[in-house]
């Protein structure tokens, strides 16, 4: 099947200027079905691999007019990575580490956009060198988490993915390929306005290609960490805001199903890197071992509704009760710290065909009123969340489209069932009412308006892409939900 | 786009001042603020009150003119309804439903129904899959009826027109599975709506709302065909074995 128009006449696209023969072949392109890490809101994408520069020029001529997506491992929960009768582009093969600076001030590593957060820690502990943000999954791309501008438990310290990235190299709508600073660069983007829609832009002002990205030095690949059980939500929001800043990573995870007394208790967890120092001599033989076992890959075997009253209930109490009630500087391995649910693999799979979606909300640290009551609104709802977060952020960004501000960050996942756009709506007008926003990385159900209140920048956003795409050859799902 | 709950932001109403149509817009316009609605219909005082009302609910609301028996004007009809961008949820919606003894005893009065309910819907039906097969997404809900499942002597020019109109939109929904576009067939049974004023009321009858609720359903859960309400399903499927001898004797 193949009925996709090859419009290279088409006038909706820009001319094309690259390096390249025009005799180029079209790289080979399938119809398949894509969807976020959330599973639901699927669409149809003509999905092409790249494998060069070339490749990727040559998908951009024979886009036709529905426009291209970039895509790395598929790890946002919504439409943002696919672009219903356009062409997606399959960016995991570019997955080469080029240069690693161990020496510099700061050590820099400089890759292809399709290299994953997994393979460069890999790549970077022998080397004594560390990943500055990671997210809650290793399996997401550079390309991918420049553009979702991602975060990690040291958010509060330490800024998001974009602040530490030093350049990268941007495929822009007329075919050249582009290498932005933060600062700007001569010639092409006077003042970074360009580098910084690219931050948090979700692919659409071009596709990355490559990056350089400032990390930070290790001795060890351990953590130490403190573990703090709370009695509710009061309990939680106090030891946070008391004794974050001691601690260079935090995050705590709460209850989204118990009501009544013990509302919103939770496990609070905040460590440090660990030191050669802290390790017994048996780590110490090999401070720098990545540990991360891997328990095999949920089968498509699950129905709709494995997440019900029972089961929430029994992983709610199991979670708090497996962690101490008060622990300090237990030694932890990267994936226990950081990254538990990679152990398993498509553990999506759990919530059955229906998929679900994961809300992830900010709002400022003097509205913590309302955050307390959109958590109120979510436990008393009668929608059923496991895996809820709850976290510190420190100050944002210059990019438009970034998160991250400071305040309060709450994130629950939830199984789609009838009423829920009724709860998510509600959440919005609280979120909006307080000058807080949604995370497009997680979202898969914002309307165009509720978007355009929650992100005040984003006439900034929509200027810089004018100017570079103005017939807009990158569109993706997102961005015709979100009238991008 | 279609967001994660089934939500669409731009609705074609082919049948625009159907009550079902228009329910399934009150519907649609609560859910998604900004929703972008194309009503086609005949132009008509009618049509600019659904307008008007949708306006007021907070829709963009297009109107765009749509006559099921000129066939050479359907194209026009489905183009103008894509210009402002894609379109999401498309809503069958136009039918007859006739009067059964002069229908099958007068030609012409035979022949409208047929083409409205059964060869302009197949002819839109076709257009509209080839614009979603471009844009790969979106839904075509087909309302059908209880009638075509088993067509009876009372109202069979009706009955058989809905067979295959219901037989049609299963059939394109299958062809279009592997093109991302989903079509949702929807049969109901006795709908209390203009179509049906003055006529006396068949067991299990719904309103338009309830209707327009399993239509929203359906597209939430990509169902491919939906009864309203949900017993009719095993109402039709003990009648549809019932010996043609009996059946005939049956007072339906």
């Amino acid at each position: 099947m193949n009925d996709f128009p090859a419009t290279a006449t088409d006038p909706a696209v820009p001319d094309i200027r690259p390096s390249m023969p025009e005799s180029q072949p079209a790289i080979p392109q399938r119809l398949v079905e894509l969807h976020g890490w959330g599973r639901a809101a699927s669409s149809m994408s003509h999905l092409a691999s790249i494998d060069s520069l070339a490749d990727a020029v040559s998908a951009l001529r024979t886009s036709g007019g529905r426009g291209v997506t970039p895509r790395g491992l598929g790890r946002s929960y919504g439409d943002a990575a696919q672009n219903a009768g356009g062409v997606t582009l399959d960016l995991t093969k570019l997955d080469k580490i080029l240069a690693v600076d161990a020496g510099g001030d700061p050590a820099t590593v400089t890759v292809q956009a399709g290299v994953s957060l997994d393979q460069l820690m890999r790549a970077l502990l022998p080397f004594g060198l560390w990943v500055p943000v990671l997210p809650g999954t290793r399996q997401v791309t550079i390309g991918g988490a420049i553009a979702a501008d991602v975060h990690g438990k040291n958010h509060h310290t330490q800024g998001s993915f974009g602040n530490h990235v030093r350049s990268l190299d941007l495929l822009t709508a007329d075919g050249e390929v582009h290498t932005l600073t933060p600062d700007g660069t001569p010639g092409v983007d006077e003042d970074g306005r360009l580098f910084w829609a690219t931050i948090g832009g979700m692919g659409l002002t071009g596709a990355i290609l490559g990056a350089t990205v400032a990390v930070q030095r290790t001795e060890t690949a351990y953590f130490t960490v403190d573990t703090d059980r709370c009695s509710d939500i009061d309990d939680l929001m106090a030891k946070m805001s008391e004794g974050d800043d001691a601690y260079t990573y935090s995050v705590a995870w709460f209850d989204a199903v118990t009501r009544g007394k013990h509302m919103g208790r939770a496990v609070l967890t905040r460590g440090d890197k660990a030191s050669l120092a802290d390790l017994d001599p048996k780590k110490r033989r090999d401070p720098l071992k990545f540990v991360a076992p891997s328990f095999g890959t949920i089968p498509e075997v699950f129905p709709n509704r494995m997440v019900n009253k029972v089961t929430a209930k029994a992983f709610s109490e199991f979670w708090y009760r497996k962690a101490p009630a008060h622990r300090v500087g237990e030694l932890q391995n990267i994936t226990s710290f950081f990254h538990p649910l990679d152990i398993v693999a498509e553990w999506n799979r759990v919530y059955g065909p229906h998929g679900f979606l994961q809300y992830q909300f900010v709002v400022p640290f003097t509205e913590a009123e309302t955050f307390r009551r959109c958590f109120e609104m979510i436990v008393t709802s009668g929608h059923l969340s496991c895996l809820n977060v709850l976290k510190r952020f420190g100050p944002g960004n210059p990019a438009p489209l970034s998160f991250p501000m400071p305040g309060w960050t709450l994130t629950v996942d939830l199984p789609i069932e009838q009423g829920l756009d009724k709860l998510c709506d509600a959440l919005d007008s609280e979120v909006i009412g307080a000058g807080g926003r949604v995370y497009l990385a997680k979202d898969s159900r914002l309307s165009a308006d509720t978007f355009r209140a929650m992100y005040p920048r984003l006439e900034d956003f929509l200027a810089v892409r004018r100017q570079v795409d103005p017939a807009g050859l990158f569109n993706s799902d997102l961005a015709r939900r979100l009238h991008l | 786009m279609l967001n994660a709950l089934g939500t669409p932001q731009s609705l074609l109403l082919l049948g625009g001042t159907s009550d079902i149509a228009l329910a399934v817009a009150r519907r649609y316009a609560g859910r998604a603020p900004g929703l972008r609605v194309v009503l086609a219909a005949r132009p008509s005082e009618r049509r600019s009150a659904a307008a008007a009302e949708l306006s007021d609910l907070g829709c963009r609301v297009e109107e765009v003119d749509l006559d099921a028996r000129d066939h050479a004007s359907h194209a026009a009809t489905v183009e103008a309804a894509f210009t402002g961008g894609d379109v999401d949820v498309a809503v069958l919606a136009f039918g007859l439903l006739g009067d059964p003894e002069r229908d099958w005893s007068d030609p012409e009065l035979a022949l409208e129904l047929a083409e409205v309910n059964y060869a302009a819907p197949v002819h839109l039906g076709v257009l509209l899959a080839n614009r979603m097969r471009e844009q790969a997404h979106g839904r075509i809900v087909a309302l059908s009826s209880v009638a075509g499942e088993r067509v009876r002597r009372s109202n069979f020019v009706y009955g058989s027109t809905k067979a295959g109109f219901d037989g049609f939109f299963l059939g394109l929904g299958e062809a279009l599975r592997e093109h991302g576009v989903r079509v949702l067939v929807v049969r109901p049974g006795f709908v209390r709506t203009k179509m049906t004023e003055g006529l006396s009321e068949a067991p299990l009858a719904v309103t338009a709302d309830v209707v327009a609720d399993a239509v929203v359903e359906g597209v939430q859960e990509d169902r491919d065909l939906v009864w309203v309400p949900k017993p009719m399903r095993f109402v039709m499927s003990g009648l549809r074995h019932v010996p043609r001898p009996l059946f005939r004797r049956l007072p339906i």
